[in-house]
């Protein structure tokens, strides 16, 4: 249905480049010619950006400013391998995790515009397990963090007190987009799978869901580059 | 333009904006493995620099080098910006320049905020 007015509303494809961006902001007409239940997600993810660097910048205005050591980050966050300590491993492997995740979340999509329903499902699905054990592992760390090592988000025993405010309140806003994600996910696996979509006649929401979750994974690229790797 | 569409122009319409849509959209699957594949070394090559200890300008460097070829391969082919429209790509991509700004003054101010503790605090 939404792809009925994009053409009769003027949308000129010729124009490519700046040109076209102008025709396409000044021509009385819809600027984007995309559905725009995905233009609306391009923005609701564009106003999380904010909110997440919001954050990230925070972090790095109490990083910069404490007189007191932060803790080793690598340190913190290492898990013991047999005699050894491998440093950073569980960050390491959440990340692996969160990234295959966005690899079948995109073949998922793929998938979903060769309306091919039961490999896109599937593949959500997988996708959406991916997200869970993300989740679980995280309530790992956090566990170990609160647990044993004592951690609060108004104090650390392991260095200065603005460390356990900026991880909880960071990788707590990313966690819960991930579980959110999760459920949206499924919703979205299980309409697909009952073919939903193939009586609406399009697959436009599996891209849509496929953006969420592809931000989610993009703004772990860089928490782990700030928050774990700094 | 012509906004009067009859039923048939807009049926044709559809069908072309469908196949427009099916054709932006239908890549082979090969090019996710790749990204997919390039996304991984990156991030054992970001993970390499902390395990190896790489210290100074130099690990600055690899890992926001690291991280910004992730960000834009996510972006741009997993997110599919590669094959929007240039009004689009400006209209998401453009506004988050402006934290440039924000983390430019955040971090003078930082400084600033580290040298008065000092000054103040220290003993």
């Amino acid at each position: 249905m939404d792809d009925l007015v994009i053409d009769t509303k003027g949308h000129t494809p010729s124009l490519e480049g700046l040109r076209g961006a102008a025709a396409d902001w000044a021509k009385d007409k819809e600027a984007f010619p995309v559905p725009w239940g995905k233009v609306m997600m391009w923005i609701f993810l564009l106003s999380d950006t904010f909110v997440f660097s919001c954050f990230l910048t925070s972090y790095m205005n109490v990083r910069i400013s404490t007189t007191v050591p932060w803790p080793n980050v690598s340190d913190t966050f290492s898990l013991n391998v047999g005699h050894s300590r491998i440093p950073l491993l569980l960050i390491a492997i959440m990340t692996m995790i969160l990234i295959t995740s966005s690899g079948t979340m995109a073949m998922a999509v793929n998938y979903g515009y060769r309306r091919h329903r039961a490999n896109t499902t599937a593949l959500m699905l997988i996708t959406a397990a991916f997200g869970a054990c993300f989740v679980g592992m995280q309530s790992f760390e956090w566990s170990k963090l609160i647990i044993e090592e004592g951690v609060r988000p108004w104090g650390s025993p392991l260095g200065a007190p603005q460390f356990g405010a900026s991880f909880f309140m960071i990788t707590g806003f990313h966690g819960l987009h991930v579980s959110v994600g999760v459920i949206y996910l499924v919703v979205v696996a299980m309409r697909v799978w009952t073919g939903f979509y193939d009586r609406k006649g399009s697959y436009e929401t599996v891209e849509i869901a496929g953006l969420y979750w592809h931000f989610v994974d993009l703004v772990w690229v860089f928490i782990f580059a700030f928050f774990y790797l700094w | 333009m012509n906004d009067v569409a009859t039923t048939p122009n807009e049926l044709a319409g559809a069908t072309a904006s469908a196949d427009k849509a099916e054709h932006s959209t239908q890549h082979p699957i090969r090019i996710y493995l790749w990204i997919w594949l390039l996304l991984f070394v990156f991030s054992t090559f970001s993970y390499m620099v902390d395990y190896f200890k790489v210290q100074g300008m130099l690990r600055w460097t690899l890992i926001i080098t690291f991280m910004l070829l992730k960000a834009g391969f996510i972006v741009a082919i997993f997110m599919h910006m590669a094959w929007e429209r240039l009004a689009l790509k400006l209209a998401i991509l453009l506004p988050p320049l402006c934290l440039l700004i924000l983390v430019g003054l955040m971090a003078a101010e930082g400084d600033y905020t580290f040298l008065m503790r000092l000054a103040s605090f220290a003993h």
